[in-house]
């Protein structure tokens, strides 16, 4: 017995009457780009589901895969079996066998819309239920009010359908559905979730990395990369911008004081990442800030380095404790990445006693010494645009690829 | 040559020692170096974990690199309970377990652990019955084969593992050395969180081994040090061997997946060898399809050895660790418990290299030396 399709319940997009097509569009494209590998597969839509026609792949392998499809509420797998009485009772035992947890209780609710079958819902839920209480001697129950399984058999003239098992989805919105933001991504722990949280609200968005060789290494660039790698993963493909950022931050070294090099950073960091939103139509800016976790990111910093600009910026993380995040970043698997020991340019130019408490009027003072605009054009100018696959299959290393 | 004895160690690929000699003469660094030449060893490493993780259906920090399947088995049990020791110090395990895991799990017990050693029927598995039986308040970890390396038996994993999902507080570890690419394993299905593996069964090279450790299941390590692999087997990593592991999984898996003449071989076998009057078969009917058991009651194992290598066939008698130092099979006479079973027994063990050909080359010589050596040891 094989499982015959996987039933896909949107949750919010229900809300969202006029862009419903388009959104349904995109998750549709999304769910076939997961299991684009699995040939047999087929995904097909009705008015408020998706389906997933398995056509012989592994259920269990296409549930993993499309489980992450943002925009999903919850998944279902389901049997296609014939209207044989002994047949039902096989597969109503193979379902309950296959649970991801075996359920103390249970319930069976069975629907007819083929009335000429020869049993009732009644009779069926007695047969089935009697036949599941038969095999599974004294670890099972009824309960008919609150169980911890409902098993599901659909009686309908051409087959009759059994499913129950409610796996849950990742929610949210379809990628992209949103609009467009650009992501300002460290190669630290925070700005890869802070990407994910956004995505998952339908953003698409666009990674932007400030590189300062040779204060930071190849390898902390490689980092990012290999983080947007991951991010890539939701959606098939994602833009890196990789801007240079040496002779600004040598610069600042020698322009500002040094317990204002900090904020200073952040904000030319911010009218860059700014310019580059606004040459690839972007509507805000995301950052992995957290309240209070480092001296950028107490509330002054936040007031004295948001002052360069009045676009939005979202900060999906401001109210999230560390410990939080670091778990969603290991169930996004970007933990793994964040925390290989390279420097990126925040960490190897912190000062030893950064403001805590910068003001606004003292670091537009130190920075009115300077005209910083011309090299902020030119960082936006020289920045190195990458287009960085999701494919599970990374080659972008052809050179060591046969040595695998 | 016809090489009988994969399941004692296997030839490598050509192309994965090519890849071993490309990785350890040019990607030399040490992973944790900070220059250039570390950062390509490391990301040699990385994608060989990434590939693993892969293959075997894993997330890349579940995967732990060790020296092979005896350091994996130690790491596993040692580590579990170790680390576990507050919860309870019971252990179970099986009567057939490979030396790596008997001999750890007859050190702990040196330690003040209690092991039950759960017995085997005729067809070289246990009972589930029997396990349910031996479970106790304070037992912290099982220790299950997947196939048996002697005879090739195959334990029921899955029923093990889904009856053991109800006991959060039991480890279950599997040795699935000699079931990597011969005999299908989903980790998860079956609620492994602890699973051995060793390169050199599968066409890779000696001292290679992976250990999967499922996420949140902790272990204290047996050698401390630079905290590498998670700090779960400190020591620098050897990139090369792993590079060429990974390859040779890759392969392997592969020829599983293109239904091959294993099988065959083995039915072959089988079906030849019990037409042969004198032979007794102790592989059992469902098992591995690469390993096939027999004895000739009269013969000495070590005697049909050097007969059949006189034909330039190589086979064994037992494990090949245990041949060395016992002349008897445990496993076989604790399936038959039949002494003269248990001290003629011959293990042939194929791979995805072997062919039909070789088997029927071998069957003619059993039959042949068989004559030649019953004659003389009457
Ligand atoms: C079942 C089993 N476990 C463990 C081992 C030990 O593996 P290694 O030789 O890699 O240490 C072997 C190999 O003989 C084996 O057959």
């Amino acid at each position: 017995m094989e499982f015959d399709h996987i039933i896909i319940r949107y949750g919010e997009l229900s809300t969202k009457k006029r862009n419903r097509k388009s959104f349904v569009d995109k998750m549709k494209s999304h769910i076939r780009w997961a299991i684009k590998d699995l040939k047999h597969a087929k995904v097909t839509s009705s008015r408020d589901r998706m389906y997933v026609l398995l056509n012989g792949e592994d259920h269990l392998e296409v549930i993993q895969r499309i489980k992450g499809v943002y925009g999903i509420q919850s998944l279902s797998p389901a049997l296609k079996i014939g209207r044989d009485i002994e047949e039902v009772k096989t597969a109503a035992l193979y379902y309950f066998e296959q649970l991801s947890k075996r359920p103390e209780t249970f319930k069976i609710t069975t629907r007819r819309s083929d009335k000429d079958y020869p049993y009732d819902t009644n009779e069926m839920n007695h047969l089935i239920g009697g036949h599941l209480l038969i095999n599974n001697d004294g670890h099972l129950k009824v309960d008919v009010k609150n169980p911890d399984f409902n098993l599901r058999i659909e009686i309908r003239r051409e087959a009759v359908y059994l499913t129950g098992e409610i796996i849950e989805g990742a929610g949210g919105l379809p990628f992209g559905s949103s609009g467009k933001a650009m992501l300002m991504l460290s190669g630290g722990i925070d700005s890869p979730v802070a990407g994910f949280l956004s995505m998952k609200r339908g953003l698409e968005v666009e990674c932007i990395h400030f590189y300062s060789p040779p204060f930071t290494s190849e390898r902390s660039k490689q980092k990012v990369i290999d983080l947007a790698h991951k991010l890539a993963e939701v959606n098939g493909t994602i833009k890196l911008h990789i801007v240079p950022f040496t002779d600004i931050q040598v610069l600042i070294q020698k322009q500002i004081p040094e317990n204002y090099t900090m904020t200073s950073t952040r904000r030319l960091m911010l009218r860059i990442a700014d310019a580059i939103r606004e040459k690839n139509e972007g509507m805000a800016i995301i950052t992995g800030e957290s309240l209070g976790q480092v001296a950028s990111q107490t509330l002054e910093s936040m007031f004295a380095i948001n002052e360069v600009t009045n676009t939005p910026i979202l900060r999906p993380l401001i109210t999230v404790d560390k410990t939080e995040i670091i778990a969603m970043a290991r169930e996004m698997e970007t933990l793994e990445i964040s925390n290989q020991p390279f420097e990126d340019c925040c960490t190897v130019f912190t000062p030893a006693s950064p403001k805590t408490k910068p003001r606004r009027e003292k670091v537009n003072y130190y920075e009115g010494f300077v005209d910083f605009e011309p090299m902020i054009e030119k960082a936006v100018q020289d920045t190195e645009t990458l287009r960085i696959s999701g494919e599970k299959q990374d080659n972008v290393d052809e050179t060591i690829e046969d040595l695998f | 040559m016809i090489y009988f004895d994969n399941s004692a160690t296997t030839k490598p690929y050509p192309e994965v020692i090519e890849s071993f000699a490309k990785v350890a003469g040019e990607y030399f660094g040490n992973p944790s170096s900070l220059h250039g030449l570390g950062a390509s060893a490391e990301r040699l490493l990385q994608k060989a974990r990434k590939q693993i993780a892969d293959l075997l259906h894993t997330t890349p920090s579940e995967i732990v690199f060790t020296s092979g399947g005896t350091e994996g088995n130690n790491l596993a049990i040692k580590g579990a309970v170790h680390a576990a020791a507050k919860n309870g110090n019971h252990i179970i395990t099986t009567e057939m377990e490979h030396a790596s895991v008997l001999e750890t799990c007859r050190s702990l017990e040196q330690e003040g652990f209690e092991v039950t050693y759960l017995p085997v029927t005729k067809d070289g598995s246990i009972v589930l019955s029997d396990l349910i039986h031996a479970i106790r308040e304070d037992t912290i970890l099982v220790s299950i084969m997947h196939v048996n390396n002697e005879i090739g038996s195959i334990q029921p994993i899955e029923e093990i593992g889904r009856y053991l999902a109800d006991f959060p507080k039991i480890m279950f570890h599997v040795d699935h050395v000699q079931g990597i690419g011969k005999v299908p394993l989903d980790f998860n299905k079956c609620h492994i969180d602890l699973c051995t593996m060793s390169g050199h069964k599968f066409h890779g090279l000696k001292g290679t081994g992976i250990l999967y450790v499922r996420s949140h299941v902790k272990l204290s390590p047996l050698f401390t040090g630079g905290n590498q692999e998670s700090k779960f087997r400190s020591g620098t990593e050897n990139v090369a061997g792993i590079v060429a592991m990974a390859k040779a999984l890759r392969m392997t898996l592969n020829k599983q997946n293109q239904a091959s003449d294993v099988a065959e071989i083995r039915d072959y076998l089988m079906s030849e060898l019990k037409k042969i009057e004198g032979v007794k078969i102790n592989s059992p009917e469902s098992g591995a399809p690469h390993i096939v058991n027999f004895s000739i009651p009269g013969i000495k194992s070590e005697v049909f050895i050097h007969a059949l290598e006189e034909s330039g066939i190589f086979a064994s008698t037992t494990s090949a660790c245990s041949s060395k130092n016992k002349a008897i099979s445990e496993t076989v006479l604790a399936m038959f418990h039949d002494l003269s079973r248990a001290e003629s027994v011959i293990r042939i063990s194929t791979s995805y290299e072997n062919n039909l050909e070789e088997a029927k080359a071998v069957i003619q010589a059993v039959i042949e030396k068989m004559a030649k050596l019953q004659k003389v040891m009457r």
